[in-house]
């Protein structure tokens, strides 16, 4: 393997502003990692020749000594993010073969940026999933195994093939998005680092809806740095979407060196869960440590509507989508069954194209909303998320930011949980309540469990104050000086 | 609450799914099982608490009465599974 | 409305009278350039699918952004009903799958509208008015078009109307006849158009109506009603009304009972039949718009809305009561059009403005009515019918002769005072030469002098003789004196 791809964005970055190597050279060596990764099932579609072509562009603009924040960068792109010319799938089979005549507000600031297209990324079907096993194109596959157990296992969802991809450094980087922890569930599994940015930090015009007013798109990367260099680029006001916030992007990469000292950070007691390994526990008890050798102060907090989050987001996540997912009707784009009758070529049409797990929850979402359960259950829903939103007000009257764990256990095994929805939704039990309250969240790469898997801690912001989470992710980071990397069984 | 076969076949039409028979009965089970744990909600009393609707407060943004799109018809029909003449055509639909 | 006072009128059937009971939801198009959610035109017309955003055809990942003219639009059409504004109002989605609606939903507002209850006062032809309350107006968009005489076994969809703003005008049911409909129905027209908020426009579908109609024994409670969709003329909504009516009276006179639903009035047959694709139960799962936040805006929008409308018809028509001295049938007929209203204005500037009312209402009206004109159209302007209506009033030219005058200033687009000085149309008031016309006609006469006597009213005949005389251009009232003069020995004066 090509050492280029060992390095982290940042350092790629130095490396091609100093003409160390050329973007060309990046780009091919990211493509021929990620052909040799396809056991990992990382990529729905490959897009090396691109790559080429935006790689030789950027060294171009490097060459004159010009470029963007991103010049040259080789990155993979989550497939609910639509690209121009390039097929977006969403990962469901009512989207294969749709080529969007447009480019998501997101993608293009990247590629206005400089950076270079790798592909499209595997995810689960419409985004809904915490293991990347609803795919349509198959599950990604995790690149980290227990210790000499070949059992695959799920690098985590929906932004599976993400994390699958950055995690076994096919590219510096990649756009994940995160409804439920769909960016930080991941990231902790696959040890890597992700954020999900304040509700409306970054645009969502372009990017498949699955919940609209919980969905935002984050970066996923090697390290906090890495993060806090893309979100940069990837944030700021939209004026196609209506719900992004007109507020200046700070510089990120700057707060990544700001550390700790006088912060306080909140330990929410109610995330203490029964059934949660103790490892899990363990990390989080070492993540305190850290921050407070740091020179952080650690404060107990209360929130007491923690547990009702999980349901509040199974009424609130599945009804939008319901609607959302209206307009794949075999009309307009996509798979269509063809029938003489119009309602059966519907019904036929979205039988066939969309999954298992998206049929339940397009049942479950149109179930609530029917009429007379309305105010049973959206209503109540969005109700509890301001009870939920409240909670962390009160909290952050206290402290700056809160540590938690990323994700109730490490990678699991393919398969391993398929059959009962609920336990599969638990999977997001520290990650979702930061979507409801719309809040910003970050997962950093924490430990190793007792089976060699990568487990992660989770920062928690105020609203649009992902500053903090950047400067007290790297204090952990750093403090977890963590090095191993999955063995290059694909390879 | 408990969500019968019926039910199911309702949502089911609703939402434009083809849901064989036989599937009817263990998807009201799990939707069932889903609305019992969901119904943990009850518990809290939110009479007076109001809806979520925005992070942060702000206004919603307006658009200038300009025409700024349109006019690519191609491109809209582009990927339907059958178009004539920059029409989307879809199965004989009697009002 | 008090439901016991009885008004318009009561259908016979066999068993006893039924009373009609009728409400309208009126769906007028915003006059705007783009559309509501989307930069896409809204103009009528335009090649398949050319009006057409992303947006509009419901691509993935797309996102509705409010164009802020249509909000001012909608606030403004409720002041213009005399109705509440709702400085928070939210848009909700409305789901149900049709292939003329690529979201697969429709962004409309249900709970939170944007304008609430208001009232029209409408103008029946009797001269007597009636008060009808709007339940609510709200915006929402309108779906696309569905084509499906292009093939056989085939629709084709037309995205171009997909997400053009409709305030969707909700009535009280308030009205009782198909008269009162149809009353209210222009009178909202003409309210629209007089604010400029839409174009009223029928024939283009930029105002439609549905129509609620049910029966009831007079006092009785409301009967179900059916709502018979898109009914797009005045003179159909008045047709679908009587036949429905009359279809479900006799339902309920054969023992039979009325079912809600959804029905289609087929203008060719001249009836209404049910609509197969809204036969099955709705279920519209309506929830605000995630995409969009509510809407909301302060005191200081609506008053710069308001510092901005125009005088309205009723306002209008008083003032046209109370300056110019018209009756309230005339004010009315000419308040009903904006443009008609304007061209009355500037016509009895300075004139004489019971007749100028005349002039516009009478023969102006009977000509372009043959035409099919426009008032815009006409081809006498105001300033040209009020210099008419000034030859009349100073004595230039007889009535008489200005109706032979109009039709030529009609005909040929001159100037009044042009046609009369050209051809010669000048009243003769010189008393000399209307004397010895009136000498000749008495001299050559003699039988008639002598009948006279006997016959006073033949004193007309004489003012006719001359009259032709004089070509008609003799002023009436000096033949009248000059005659009078003469014989008034005979006629006992």
């Amino acid at each position: 393997m090509s050492d280029l791809m060992k390095m982290t964005l940042a350092e790629a970055r130095e490396g091609l502003r100093a003409r160390r190597f050329s973007s060309a050279e990046l780009a091919a060596a990211s493509a021929a990692e990620i052909a040799k990764a396809r056991p990992l099932n990382a990529f729905i579609v490959e897009t090396p020749e691109i790559a080429a072509a935006m790689a030789a562009a950027s060294d171009a603009r490097l060459a004159r000594g010009e470029g963007g924040a991103l010049e040259g960068i080789p990155l993979g792109i989550k497939d609910l993010f639509c690209t121009k010319g390039i097929q977006t799938t969403a990962g469901s089979h009512i989207l294969e073969g749709f080529k969007p005549v447009y480019e998501s507000t997101v993608t293009q600031k990247l590629w206005d940026a400089g950076a270079v297209m790798m592909g499209k990324l595997n995810l689960d079907e419409f985004a809904m999933g915490s293991s990347n096993e609803t795919s349509y194109f198959g599950p990604a596959v995790n690149p980290w195994r227990r210790g000499n157990d070949d059992a695959k296992l799920v690098p985590g969802g929906s932004s599976g093939g993400s994390a699958a991809a950055v995690a076994a450094e096919l590219c510096f980087g990649a756009t994940g998005t995160d409804t439920g922890g769909s960016i930080r569930q991941p990231a902790a599994v696959t040890c890597i680092a992700g954020i999900k940015p304040t509700y409306g930090r970054c645009s969502r015009w372009g990017i498949v809806a699955f919940a609209s007013s919980l969905d935002q798109a984050g970066p996923m990367a090697r390290t906090v740095k890495d993060c806090a260099i893309l979100l940069r680029e990837m944030a700021g006001f939209d004026p196609k979407d209506s719900t992004s916030v007109d507020l200046a992007v700070p510089d990120f990469e700057a707060a990544c060196n700001a550390g700790v000292k006088g912060l306080r950070i909140g330990v929410p007691k109610e995330y203490r869960i029964d059934g949660v390994p103790a490892e899990i526990d363990a990390l989080w008890e070492q993540g305190i440590a850290w921050l407070k050798e740091a020179g952080a102060e650690i404060v107990e907090v209360s929130l007491p509507h923690t547990k009702y989050a999980l349901p509040a987001y199974y009424i609130v996540a599945p009804a939008e989508a319901s609607s959302n997912l209206a307009r794949y009707d075999g009309v307009k784009y996509g798979l269509r069954v063809e029938n003489d009758d119009l309602t059966r070529m519907y019904e036929q049409t979205r039988a066939a194209g969309f999954g298992r797990e998206v049929q339940r929850r397009i049942l479950i979402g149109t179930y609530v909303l029917s009429a007379g359960y309305y105010d049973a259950y959206y209503l109540k829903a969005q109700k509890v998320r301001t009870l939920i939103a409240g909670d962390f007000k009160a909290a952050f009257e206290k402290c700056d930011a809160l540590l938690t764990p990323a994700s109730p256990s490490p990678a699991f095994g393919i398969g391993e949980k398929t059959n009962d929805p609920i336990s599969m939704y638990l999977n997001d039990v520290y990650t979702v309540t930061v979507n409801l309250a719309g809040l910003p969240g970050i997962a950093v790469p924490a430990g190793i469990s007792k089976d060699g898997l990568p487990l992660g801690l989770q920062l928690i912001g105020r609203a649009f104050d992902e500053e903090t989470l950047f400067s007290a992710g790297s204090v952990l980071e750093k403090a977890a000086g963590f090095t191993g990397k999955p063995g290059r069984w694909w390879a | 609450m408990s969500v019968d076969e019926k039910a199911v076949r309702r949502a089911a039409r609703l939402a434009r799914l083809a849901v064989p028979e036989d599937r009817l009965a263990p998807l009201a089970a799990e939707l069932s099982g889903i609305l019992a744990w969901v119904e943990q909600l009850n518990e809290l009393d939110t009479q007076n608490v109001e809806p979520m609707t925005s992070v942060r407060p702000m206004r919603l943004y307006r658009r200038a009465d300009v025409v700024t799109d349109g006019f690519y018809a191609e491109d809209i029909v582009k990927n339907a599974p059958r178009s004539e003449d920059n029409f989307f055509v879809v199965p004989k639909v009697v009002e | 409305m008090s439901e016991s006072k009885m008004r318009g009128k009561l259908i016979e059937g066999v068993t006893g009278s039924w009373e009609v009971v009728i409400g309208l939801e009126v769906h007028a198009q915003v006059l705007s350039n783009a559309k509501l959610f989307s930069g896409a035109s809204a103009a009528y017309g335009g090649a398949p699918n050319s009006h057409v955003s992303l947006v509009d055809a419901g691509m993935p990942g797309m996102l509705p952004v409010i164009n802020e003219y249509c909000v001012e639009q909608a606030v403004r059409t409720g002041l213009g009903l005399n109705a509440q504004i709702n400085k928070v109002s939210v848009f909700d989605r409305k789901n149900y799958f049709y292939p003329d609606l690529p979201q697969g939903y429709q962004i409309s507002q249900f709970k939170q509208p944007i304008v609430g209850e208001g009232v029209v006062v409408v103008d029946l032809p009797g001269g007597e008015s009636v008060e009808v309350g709007i339940e609510r107006l709200h915006l929402e968009q309108d779906a696309g078009k569905s084509l499906h005489d292009q093939d056989p076994n085939a629709t084709f969809v037309d995205l171009n109307r997909s997400g053009v703003a409709l305030m969707e005008i909700v009535s009280r049911p308030d009205m009782r006849s198909s008269e009162e409909a149809a009353a209210y129905l222009k009178k909202l027209r003409a309210i629209v158009r007089y604010l400029g908020t839409c174009d009223g426009n029928m024939d283009e579908g930029s105002m439609r109506a549905d129509v609620n109609v049910s029966v009831r024994r007079p006092g009785a409670a409301l009967g179900t009603r059916c709502e018979i969709k898109n009914v797009n003329s005045m003179r159909f909504v008045a047709q679908a009304i009587e036949y429905e009516a009359r279809r479900q009276i006799d339902v309920l006179e054969g023992g039979g009972s009325i079912h809600q639903e959804t029905r289609l009035f087929d203008n060719k047959a001249g009836v209404t039949r049910p609509m197969r694709s809204k036969e099955e139960a709705h279920d519209y799962r309506y929830f605000p718009d995630p995409d969009l936040l509510p809407l909301e805006f302060d005191d200081a929008f609506i008053a710069r809305i308001k510092a901005t409308l125009p005088e309205l018809p009723d306002a209008k028509k008083a003032r046209f009561v109370s300056e110019y001295g018209l009756s309230p049938y005339d004010a009315g007929v000419l308040v009903a059009e904006r443009e008609i209203a304007a061209y009355f204005e500037a016509a009895a500037k300075g004139r004489d403005a019971k007749a100028v009312a005349n002039w516009v209402t009478g023969d102006l009206f009977a000509a372009l009515n043959r035409d099919g004109k426009p008032i815009g159209e006409s081809p006498v302007s105001a300033d040209a019918l009020g210099e008419m209506v000034g030859l009349i009033g100073d004595g230039t030219i007889s009535g008489r002769i200005a109706k032979d005058v109009f039709v030529i200033m009609y005909e040929t687009g001159e100037r009044p005072a042009k046609i009369v000085e050209e051809r010669g149309l000048r009243q003769v008031t010189d008393t000399g030469a209307i004397s010895a016309a009136v000498d000749e006609v008495i001299a050559s006469n003699p039988a008639k002098v002598e009948e006279l006597a006997k016959k006073p009213k033949l004193i007309g005949w004489f003012v006719g003789e001359v009259m032709k005389k004089t070509q008609g251009k003799a002023n009436p009232q000096a033949v009248n004196e000059a005659l009078k003069a003469k014989l008034g020995h005979l006629l006992g004066e």
